[in-house]
C-alpha cells in the first residue's frame, strides 16, 4: 500500500514540484502552507508520513511538531529544508522528526526516505551522521547517562559508514549483520539524539525554548 | 658564572627563586644581565645604606617582577585585573620612586609636591592608557568598521578624580587655597549650575549620536548585502536564463551558487583553507565540482591545522576526486574526513562502475604515484578498494605524530 502523505511547505511552487515528483509512488492526501493549516490538515487526515518544511512563518516545522505532540500520533515526520545547518537539523529532530533531508535531494532518494520513515526507520543523511559523530565526540557531560549520552562502538561504526556514503544494505554486508540490525542501530542513535542531555545537543533546544 | 654558561638567549626578566637571598630580585637581574648577583647585592646594600633608595628600588622590583614559576608579579596579583590598572599603578610607583630617589640625592621636593605629583601621574596614566586586550577584540559582524575602543567610564572617572584630587591636595598643602577660597566657591557654584543645565542636553546629544551610528551601520550592512547579491545570485540567475536550453550547465550554475551562498550565510567563507583541513577539502571539492560537473558532498568530523601531512592528504584526496569525477558521472561523490591531533583519515567514495583491482596494474600508474606514493612519502598509507558495479572507495590515513 502506498503511504499517505501530507506536504507542509510555505512555497507553493515547491509543493507542486514534490507532488509531481512523488506522483504514483506515494499518495499525497493534503498540502499545507502555514503552521495552523498543517496542524489542522494532519489532525483531519491522519497521514502516514508528513513532509515538513523547517522554515515557515510562525515557527515552522518545530512548532507544528510541538503542537501535535507526535508521540501520540501514528504519523511519522520527515523534515525537509534548504538549510543544512546543524542547528536546524537538531532542533527539528529533537522536536520529533524521524529524519532529515535537504531540498536538493533527488526524487528517488526522497521516495526512499519516505518509505524508510513510514516503515519506522530513521533517515540519516551523511551530513547528519557526521554531525552526530561530532556532537557525541569529546568529554561526557557532568550528569552522565551512558544509555543516552554516549554512542556504542557499533553505532559509531554504522554512523561512520553512513557519513562515507554507504547505503544500509552495503553497511550490513560490510559489518556482517542484517539490514534490520543496521536500521536498529540507526534508530537507537536517533533516540539518543532526541533525548540526550549532552550540551552540544541541548543548548539549541534551550535557546529556542523547545525543551 | 662565566659567559660560556649563558644560554644562547638571555632568560626572561624574572625573580629567580632558586638562588634567592631575599626575594630573588638580584639573582634574577644578574642572570638576565649576565652579571654575578653578588655584585648587584652589594650595590643594593650600598644604595640602601646611602639614604634608603636601595630599599625602595628593591621593594619596587619585588612588586613588579614576576616570580620565575608563579608567572605573575605580586603587584599584578594584588591589583585589580586589567592591563590599564597595572600600567597606571606601575607608572605611579615609578614616578614615586624617581621623586624619592631625586630627593635622596639632595634635590629638594617637599611632600606637597611629591604626593600630588604621584597621584596625578597615576590618574593620567589611567585615562590615557587604552587596554591592548580590548583593542584586539574583533567584531563578528561582517565588514563593519570596528567601533572605537571606549575608555571605560569608571576608569576615566577614577583617573579624573585622582588628577583633580592631586591638584586640590597641592593647593591645600601649599596654602594657596586659603586666599582663593572665595573665588573657588564661586567657580564651584558656576560649574554645578552649568552642569545641571547642560547634562540633559549632553545626554540627548549622546543618544542621538548613538542612533545615528546604528542607522549608518544598518545602511552599510544593507549596501553590502545588496552588493553581494548583485555579484552572486543575480548574476547567476541572469546566466541561468540565458542558458535555459542547457540543463547540465544550468544545474552546475545553480549548484555553484548554492554552495557559495551557503558558505556566505554560515560565515565559513572566511575560513582560510590554509588553516583547516575541513576548509581545504571543501575548497578542493568545489574546484573539482566546477571543473568536472560532479556533485561532491564533504562531511568533516573534527578539524586540525593544515600542516605538511595534511597537505599531502588533501593533495591525494584531490587526485582521488578527479578520478572519481571522471567515472562517477551524475552520481554524487562522498568525501568523509576525520581529523584530530593524532591522525587524519579521509574517505573518497564514488558510485561509478568500479573496476577489478587485479585487472589493472600497468596503466594505473597515475593512482600509484599520485595517491599511494604521495601518502607513503609522509608516512601514511592509501587503500583503493573497488569491485565491478560497486563503485570505488579510496581511503587515506596518516598519523600526525
Amino acid at each position: 500500500m502506498k503511504p499517505r502523505v501530507v506536504i507542509v511547505d510555505d512555497h507553493e511552487l515547491f509543493r507542486a514540484g514534490v507532488r509531481n515528483e512523488l506522483d504514483g509512488v506515494v499518495d499525497v492526501v493534503g498540502e499545507a502552507a502555514t503552521v495552523d493549516e498543517a496542524v489542522e490538515r494532519i489532525r483531519a487526515e491522519r497521514p502516514d508520513v508528513v513532509l515538513l518544511d523547517v522554515h515557515m512563518p510562525g515557527g515552522g516545522g518545530p512548532e507544528v511538531l510541538r503542537r501535535l505532540a507526535p508521540a501520540q500520533l501514528e504519523t511519522r515526520f520527515l523534515a525537509l529544508s534548504v538549510s543544512d545547518d546543524p542547528e536546524d537539523v537538531i532542533v527539528v529532530i529533537r522536536a520529533g522528526a524521524r529524519g532529515y533531508v535537504t531540498k536538493t535531494v533527488s526524487a528517488t532518494e526522497l521516495a526512499d526516505a519516505i518509505h524508510s520513515v513510514h516503515g519506522g526507520d530513521a533517515v540519516f543523511s551523511p551530513r547528519l551522521a557526521g554531525f552526530v559523530l561530532d556532537a557525541f565526540a569529546g568529554s561526557l557531560p557532568t550528569k552522565v547517562d551512558p544509555e543516552l549520552d554516549q554512542l556504542t562502538a557499533r553505532e559509531r561504526e554504522v554512523l561512520r559508514y553512513i557519513a562515507r556514503g554507504f547505503l544500509y544494505k552495503e553497511i550490513a554486508l560490510r559489518l556482517g549483520i542484517s539490514v534490520k540490525t543496521v536500521e536498529a542501530h540507526v534508530s537507537a542513535v536517533l533516540r539518543k539524539l532526541q533525548l540526550s542531555n549532552r550540551h552540544e545537543l541541548s543548548r539549541w533546544a534551550v535557546e529556542r525554548r523547545l525543551d | 658564572m662565566t659567559a660560556g654558561d649563558l644560554p644562547a638567549r638571555a632568560p626572561a626578566l624574572a625573580r629567580d627563586l632558586d638562588n634567592r637571598v631575599i626575594a630573588g630580585v638580584c639573582a634574577g637581574l644578574g642572570r638576565r644581565m649576565g652579571v654575578d648577583p653578588v655584585i648587584l647585592r652589594v650595590a643594593f646594600v650600598v644604595a640602601a645604606a646611602a639614604g634608603g633608595a636601595g630599599i625602595v628600588l628593591y621593594g619596587l622590583a619585588w612588586l613588579l617582577l614576576p616570580a620565575e614559576r608563579a608567572g605573575r608579579a605580586v603587584a599584578a596579583r594584588v591589583l585589580p585585573r586589567g592591563a590599564s590598572w597595572q600600567v597606571a599603578a606601575g607608572v605611579g610607583l615609578l614616578a614615586l620612586a624617581l621623586l624619592l630617589f631625586l630627593r635622596e640625592l639632595g634635590l629638594w621636593f617637599s611632600d606637597a609636591l611629591v604626593w600630588p605629583l604621584v597621584l596625578a601621574v597615576t590618574g593620567t596614566a589611567l585615562i590615557w592608557h587604552r587596554s591592548t586586550a580590548a583593542r584586539q577584540r574583533t567584531t563578528r559582524l561582517r565588514g563593519l568598521p570596528r567601533p572605537p575602543e571606549p575608555i571605560t567610564r569608571g576608569r576615566a572617572l577614577l583617573g579624573a578624580a585622582l588628577v583633580v584630587g592631586a591638584a586640590l591636595l597641592f593647593l591645600v598643602w601649599t596654602d594657596a587655597l586659603a586666599a582663593a577660597r572665595d573665588v573657588v566657591l564661586v567657580l564651584v557654584a558656576v560649574v554645578v549650575a552649568l552642569g545641571l543645565i547642560l547634562t540633559p542636553l549632553w545626554l540627548r546629544l549622546g543618544r542621538s549620536l548613538a542612533e545615528e551610528r546604528a542607522a549608518r551601520i544598518r545602511s552599510q550592512e544593507r549596501a553590502e548585502l545588496a552588493a553581494h547579491l548583485h555579484d552572486s545570485v543575480l548574476q547567476t540567475l541572469a546566466l541561468v536564463q540565458r542558458r535555459a536550453d542547457d540543463p547540465r550547465t544550468v544545474s552546475a550554475l545553480a549548484r555553484r551558487q548554492e554552495r557559495e551562498l551557503r558558505s556566505w550565510l554560515s560565515g565559513t567563507d572566511t575560513l582560510d583553507a590554509a588553516e583547516s583541513i575541513a576548509a581545504a577539502l571543501q575548497a578542493v571539492a568545489s574546484e573539482i565540482e566546477d571543473a568536472h560537473g560532479a556533485t561532491i558532498e564533504v562531511v568533516a568530523v573534527g578539524d586540525a591545522p593544515f600542516d605538511s601531512r595534511a597537505e599531502a592528504v588533501v593533495a591525494a584526496a584531490r587526485e582521488a576526486l578527479v578520478n572519481a569525477a571522471k567515472f562517477a558521472g551524475e552520481k554524487p561523490i562522498a568525501v568523509y574526513a576525520e581529523a584530530d591531533d593524532e591522525r587524519i583519515h579521509v574517505f573518497v567514495r564514488d558510485r561509478g562502475p568500479g573496476f577489478d583491482p587485479d585487472g589493472v596494474a600497468a596503466d594505473r600508474r597515475g593512482v600509484r604515484d599520485s595517491i599511494v606514493g604521495r601518502m607513503e612519502r609522509v608516512g601514511g598509507r592509501a587503500v583503493v578498494s573497488s569491485s565491478r558495479g560497486e563503485g570505488t572507495e579510496v581511503e587515506l590515513v596518516v598519523e600526525r605524530r
